[in-house]
């Protein structure tokens, strides 16, 4: 199933499938290990509820919702 | 001679490899950003010596930020000899994204694997031979912080850069390749350095490569248009970068020998959770995150001002400790409150600093009495009113350097974005911010990590609103002032309320920026979360270190000519005749001629004798923030013969308040002009260096009527309020005064945001209709 990043709740893992978004955000992303192919998982999310932090690529990375909006995973499996 | 250019992720220990090199004592913090600009120093154990450039932190050669500009614009344009590619080993992944960048360009590259000591703690491994192999390039498993195998590194890099080395690359889609290839020959026909670097930026559609070869960008349009894959349509940008990491995930995936990580069931899900996310979970808690940091923050400033430490006084009210009418009283005890370790420090250096005035003074009895009097009141109890803060500001440094050095301060911006966002910033603004409290010139230059060049703008402005540490000896000394002429005990809450009317001043006039002159929506907010550890206590100390060393210059540079030629002006007639008190002195007229304009601010005409003496100490604070309680420890020593500048400027300030009759909301109203108004010197200069174009002069303009107005607004409001607050009705509750001040102030900041949201709302309603 896919799904964006903004829509996982906390504890999900999923695999990267499309990086939307133009020009240096994306760029950025790509630099910092959001690419195709990366696994997530959605660590937590800030005290009011944005920004999120998740696990790529075994390092902490955070995000803004507006940011996880871009990021379009497939969702794997919980068991 | 030779030079190595040091180039890594952020936070991957480049500055504790150049200090480690160097012998240097460069800043170094565990959040991502702490170098902002390069820094060289020199590297003695070869045979000939080496010049090493540390380089601010970079995830790749396609800059985002400013501050990333300048570490690719080195490695390009200044030919280092090599470069040395620090790799974090506990973060292979990432960190090898740059590597292989740096491998594309023609320059000797030599991998070095840091963080060794973090793996072996862990009991990993590292397969260092396979790791060389794949990359073609020598590798080093060092440790900059255990200074290990650092020569090895250095004799290696050394053998390296006597050769010349062409770049690779590592792609390995064929088609994308081919095209590389094309382009690659076409810069070299051109004669670019650097052609295949340059050929697959382009090729990456990188901003600033397709800016300056605009005649080659045809050449990979068109092969787009005959190019299409599966997954990634004719998106180059994505292929490449996926391409880069999936040879990262296919070649060294085993290098590193994990042990595995201690096990933790959560809900009905196991997680695997080291110690770092454990901590985490607790200090980034969804409903507690934000209160353990307003605690944190209170016991910080609590520790290093308070003199009634934990508020045990109370307890100890009938208690007559042993060493009661001895000098020990002073140091550890005021009126039954234990003193903080702060404060404590504060009495020791103050207790010295006035047995060496007595002492002088009695040397001196037989001399001329201008020359006393330049000794004394001009240069001793000038710089010793500057010196005595250093402990309290080291103390408050210590507190802050182990919030930044535990990685605590990268998540304060995580837990802090969603705020910040509303002011339209991004929680990286968080950063420079506290750093201002420290002193705005290196929070100046740290803003180039905001990518956004308005929202570095309006940072760059408030900056100085976050008080900084040579604004600490106004707040402490006027505080402390108060506390003695309006028998006043809580001199932290005086200090911690100035504190908060500082960073609400700079809230508001973001978020008025940033919704008229400086439009625009807050930055993206991506960034790294560093794992914990403990501070390193050799970090630690080089960083007070820097900070001691910053102030005693100062004090003896710039702020000693000034105390000198304040005590000159007010000791001296127009006929330059010595007067050896204020009346009819040089300093007295130039006083009285501007007094009148800070009349609505409280310190004006309202005041009687002495008046003048507060706005000429706000004159003086232009050149350099410690020089307005040095004006006063020299005009107190003036104005009461014979007095000596013991109480390092808070006996000074009550002699102010007595000798004026200036109110504590004009008190309160000085402390405020001084944290709002246009910073000292240094912090202009490097304001107009950092700023874009223009924006100086608006911005002396912004600082200006941000301190006149604000600073009205804030004696109005206090005004409210009877002016005897040692009297009868607030001896029963002392907190009483200090909470309705920051209750008043908090909600005219919130009255003015809502007021600015209504008329957005309303103005783009307008432009809908």
């Amino acid at each position: 199933m896919l799904k964006k990043l903004v829509e996982f709740s906390i504890g999900e893992t999923g695999l990267i499938k499309k990086v939307e978004g133009e020009g240096r955000l994306r760029r950025r992303l790509f630099d910092m290990g959001v690419t195709p192919g990366a696994t997530v998982y959605l660590r937590k999310k800030a005290p009011l509820g944005d920004p999120l932090e998740i696990t790529i690529r075994g390092y902490e990375l955070t995000l803004r919702k507006s940011e996880a909006e871009l990021v379009i995973l497939e969702v794997e499996d919980a068991k | 001679m030779k030079r190595f250019a040091l180039a890594g992720n952020p936070n991957c220990g480049k500055t504790t490899l150049f200090n480690s090199l160097t012998g240097s004592t460069a800043h170094v913090g565990n959040w991502p950003g702490v170098t902002v600009e390069k820094k060289d120093g020199v590297y003695k154990k070869l045979p000939e010596p080496i010049s090493i450039i540390d380089l601010p932190g970079i995830y790749s050669l396609s800059p985002y930020t400013n501050e990333e500009v300048i570490s690719r614009n080195y490695i390009l344009d200044e030919h280092p000899d090599a470069v040395i590619n620090i790799v974090d080993a506990t973060n292979l992944e990432r960190n090898l994204y740059l590597t292989t960048q740096l491998l594309e360009i023609d320059v000797p590259v030599i991998v070095a694997l840091n963080m060794m000591d973090i793996l072996t703690k862990k009991g990993d491994e590292v397969d260092v031979k396979t790791i060389e192999e794949k990359l073609g390039v020598p590798v080093v498993a060092v440790s900059a912080l255990k200074e290990d195998n650092l020569d090895d590194l250095m004799k290696r890099a050394y053998d390296a850069c006597q050769k010349q080395r062409e770049g690779r690359t590592i792609i390995r889609n064929k088609d994308i390749l081919h095209l590389i290839g094309d382009v690659t020959i076409a810069f070299k026909g051109k004669n670019v350095e650097n052609p295949l670097f340059h050929a697959i930026k382009l090729v990456e559609n990188d901003e600033l490569e397709v800016n300056s070869h605009k005649d080659l960008v045809p050449m990979v349009d068109d092969f787009k248009k005959t190019f299409n894959d599966d997954t990634f349509g004719d998106d180059f940008e994505a292929i490449i970068a996926d391409d880069r990491y999936h040879y990262i995930a296919d070649n060294f995936h085993d290098v590193i020998l994990v042990k595995e990580k201690e096990e933790v069931v959560e809900g009905n899900k196991t997680v695997k959770m080291s110690r770092s996310d454990k901590i985490d979970k607790v200090l980034t808690h969804r409903v507690f995150g934000l209160l353990i940091f307003a605690v944190i923050l209170f016991f910080v400033f609590h520790l290093t001002f308070s003199e009634n430490l934990f508020f045990l006084g109370g307890l100890f009210k009938d208690v007559k400790p042993s060493f009661e009418g001895t000098l020990y009283e002073g140091l550890f005890w005021t009126d039954g409150g234990i003193n903080s370790p702060g404060v404590i420090l504060f009495n020791f250096f103050d207790m010295s600093f006035s047995a060496i005035i007595d002492l002088v003074g009695g040397w001196m009895s037989g001399a001329p009495e201008w020359l006393t009097g330049f000794v004394c009141d001009g240069v001793l109890s000038g710089l010793f009113a500057i010196l005595g803060f250093l402990p309290q500001i080291l103390v408050l440094f210590l507190f802050f350097a182990i919030m930044e050095d535990t990685g605590y301060m990268a998540r304060v911006a995580f837990i802090l974005d969603r705020i910040f966002r509303k002011f339209g910033l991004s929680g990286r603004a968080f950063i420079p911010m506290i750093m201002g409290f420290g002193c705005s010139v290196p929070a100046m230059i740290n803003t180039r990590t905001l990518a956004d060049d308005k929202e570095r703008t309006a940072t760059i402005r408030v900056i100085p609103f976050f008080s900084c540490g040579a604004k600490l000896p106004i707040l402490t000394a006027i505080a402390g002032g108060i506390a003695m002429a309006f028998n006043f005990q809580y001199v932290d809450v005086i200090t911690y309320s100035m504190y908060v009317v500082g960073a609400v001043a700079a809230i508001v006039c973001v978020l008025i920026m940033r919704n008229t002159t400086l439009k625009g929506d807050a930055a993206p907010f991506i960034m790294e979360l560093p794992e914990y550890h403990w501070p390193q206590f050799k970090a630690l100390m080089i960083h007070l270190w820097d900070k001691a060393k910053h102030f005693v210059k100062k004090a003896f540079t710039i702020i000693l000519a000034s105390t000198i030629v304040i005590w000159f002006l007010s000791s001296f007639a127009w006929n330059w005749k010595y007067l050896g008190e204020m009346d009819g002195s040089i300093l007295q007229s130039l006083g009285q001629l501007i007094q009148p304009l800070f009349t609505p601010l409280g310190f004006g005409a309202q005041l009687s004798a002495f008046g003048w003496v507060f706005a000429v100490a706000a004159i003086t604070g232009l050149i350099a923030k410690e020089n307005v309680i040095a004006t006063f420890s020299v005009l107190a020593a003036v104005i009461v013969s014979g007095f000596e500048g013991t109480e390092e400027g808070v006996e000074e300030a009550m002699i102010m308040i007595q000798n004026t009759g200036i109110t504590w909301q004009g008190c309160i109203a000085f402390i405020a002009f001084n944290m709002l108004t246009i910073p000292c010197f240094a912090a202009c200069a490097t304001a107009r260096a950092e700023l874009p174009k223009g924006q100086f002069k608006w911005t002396i303009l912004f600082w200006l009527a941000a301190s006149y107005i604000g600073t009205a607004i804030i004696y109005s409001v206090l005004n409210l309020f009877p002016s005897n607050i040692g009297g009868q009705a607030y001896k029963n509750g002392q907190l009483a005064w200090a909470i309705p001040v920051v209750i008043a102030i908090v909600v005219i900041a919130v009255l003015t945001v809502f007021g600015i949201r209504l008329w957005n709302k309303r103005s783009s309603k307008k432009q809908g209709a």
